[in-house]
């Protein structure tokens, strides 16, 4: 492909995150944008990550970015012409103490206020949702039907596929070494095939954001998180037909429309660095789990095993908003949510960039909150 | 994704996930030219076969598409060979 010396934007890491606010800015009228990625698309979290999608939080922002973001996920086979794999199956939360199960229905009121029908319910109607669940040890359950996963590569491929139709491009294989800043204004940036430059920059480096935001002079405390998670050989439907999640039980568990389950929990600690690592330990932690819950999945044989990053802030919500340097945008911080929130994210970016007014006001998702000290902490998260 | 007419012969590269030629060549065409970025998109080389019996076609029509070398081509990312056992197993096993 032709290189590309200049641009209107310039947008850093081509994840579900870049290439949604590619596409939306495109939308907006800022076509001439240009995605920079140090690997091939995918190749960060976004291609690692377990692709749920969920309106049920229990902050008021959270829950009108994943009420918004369900809105969009609905339409957007059509919108960008392809499909993205979208299965709705409903999560089905599990409380196993009673102090859980009322910070879950606190959260349920809270979501039931903005316009998401989530529902407390019972043992035997969880057990209609998901047939075989052993969780007599639980206390509550919660569902909200329209909640689901996506296929993370489809619903990446498909924004990436309508912002080249409307004049994006893409160097994969290209990795931004520096982010040039004159007058307090950012003018663009280098990369190991050459400079480009543009009058707006935007941080969608995921995981490695921190780094990027340094390039600028702007810290943030972010951070890279180990995250395993493994799949199943492929079995017939109706195994686990909902997103089977618990933040006690540590566990989320999903079967793809293709048969394989797909699981993960968070790891022990805080393994913090940038390696994509895997351990035995994880797989038999994991099994013993679903052996315990579903336990059909005894017979089903374990196919695959892999890690990811989740790119954590200190109150697990993300960083959306202009820096200190001005046009120097951060979209990041999404830690084990940004696939469901991108595209609102995207969204809300684009609009404010080109002088509209965001669907949400997401000024409070400044990254200065740290040094000020106002976390937004988030009860809903694994 | 096929836009083929039913009568033109279809080949078959990936016979687990039955990915024909065609497609690959239509996602190549649109700069999807990693083995990587095939899989992603197609699910070439993800079913039982791991890609045993369609990376090596694969990577020949990338290179000869692209015009690289072979050698240039990088072969898919191994995920760790897990081997395929029991989830019944790895959960008594791992009781302490
Ligand atoms: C195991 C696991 C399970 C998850 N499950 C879910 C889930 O169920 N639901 C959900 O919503 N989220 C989930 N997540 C989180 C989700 O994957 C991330 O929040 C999301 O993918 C973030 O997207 P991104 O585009 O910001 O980051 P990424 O996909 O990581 O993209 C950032 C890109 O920037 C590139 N980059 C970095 N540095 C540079 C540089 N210097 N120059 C050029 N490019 C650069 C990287 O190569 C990368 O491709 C999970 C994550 C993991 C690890």
């Amino acid at each position: 492909m032709d290189w590309k010396s200049s641009a209107e934007a310039v947008i850093i890491g081509a994840g579900i995150v870049g290439v949604s606010t590619a596409y939306y800015l495109a939308k907006h009228g800022v076509k001439d944008v240009v995605l920079v990625e140090k690997g091939t698309i995918c190749s960060g979290s976004t291609g690692r990550c377990g692709a749920g999608i969920r309106a049920q939080w229990g902050t008021e922002m959270n829950c009108r970015l994943g009420i918004a973001a369900l809105d969009i996920f609905e339409q957007l086979d059509d919108e960008l012409g392809m499909s993205i794999g979208l299965n709705q199956g409903g999560y089905l939360l599990v409380a196993y103490t009673d102090e859980e199960k009322e910070t879950l229905r606190k959260g349920m009121l809270l979501q039931n206020s903005l316009g998401i029908q989530s529902r407390q319910i019972t043992l035997s109607e969880a057990r209609e949702i998901c047939p075989g669940l052993a969780a007599e040890d639980a206390t509550g359950f919660f569902f909200h039907a329209r909640d689901g996963h996506a296929d993370p590569f489809l619903t990446t491929f498909a924004y990436l596929e309508a912002a080249k139709r409307l004049g994006v491009t893409c160097h994969r294989n290209t990795t931004c070494t520096g982010v040039t800043v004159r007058d307090g204004a950012v003018r663009g940036v280098e990369t190991d095939k050459g400079p480009i430059s543009a009058p707006i920059v935007i941080n969608c480096a995921g995981a490695y954001s921190q780094d990027i935001a340094a390039m600028a002079g702007v810290e943030l405390p972010n951070w890279a998180e180990r995250h395993e998670i493994l799949i199943t050989e492929p079995v017939a439907a109706g195994v686990c037909p909902c997103m089977l999640m618990s933040f006690s039980g540590n566990y989320y568990i999903q079967q793809r429309p293709h048969g394989s389950i797909i699981c993960g929990m968070s790891p022990d600690g805080r393994p913090e660095d940038h390696d994509n690592g895997t351990s035995w330990q994880f797989v038999e932690k994991m099994s013993r789990v679903l052996a315990k819950l579903l336990p059909r999945t005894r017979g089903i044989r374990v196919a695959r095993q892999w890690s990811g990053q989740y790119d954590m802030t200190p109150d697990a919500q993300p960083v959306i908003g202009e820096t200190d340097v001005k046009n120097f945008y951060h979209s990041t911080g999404y830690s084990g949510h940004g696939f469901m929130l991108a595209p609102v994210a995207g969204k809300i970016l684009a609009q404010h960039i080109t002088g509209g007014k965001p669907d949400i006001d997401f000024t409070m998702l400044d990254y200065r909150r740290f040094a000020r000290g106002e976390h937004i902490m988030e009860s809903n998260v694994v | 994704m096929s836009t083929s007419p039913e009568t033109k012969e279809k080949i078959y590269v990936c016979r687990c996930e039955e990915i024909t030629l065609e497609e690959i060549d239509e996602w190549i065409d649109r700069g999807y030219d990693t083995v990587d970025e095939l899989k992603r998109v197609l699910r070439v080389g993800m079913g039982p076969c791991q890609g045993r019996g369609c990376q090596d076609i694969i990577m020949r029509e990338i290179a000869k598409k692209t015009g690289k070398p072979i050698t240039e081509v990088a072969p898919m990312r191994v995920r760790p060979p897990v081997k395929p056992v029991k989830i019944g197993l790895l959960a008594d096993g791992g009781e302490k």
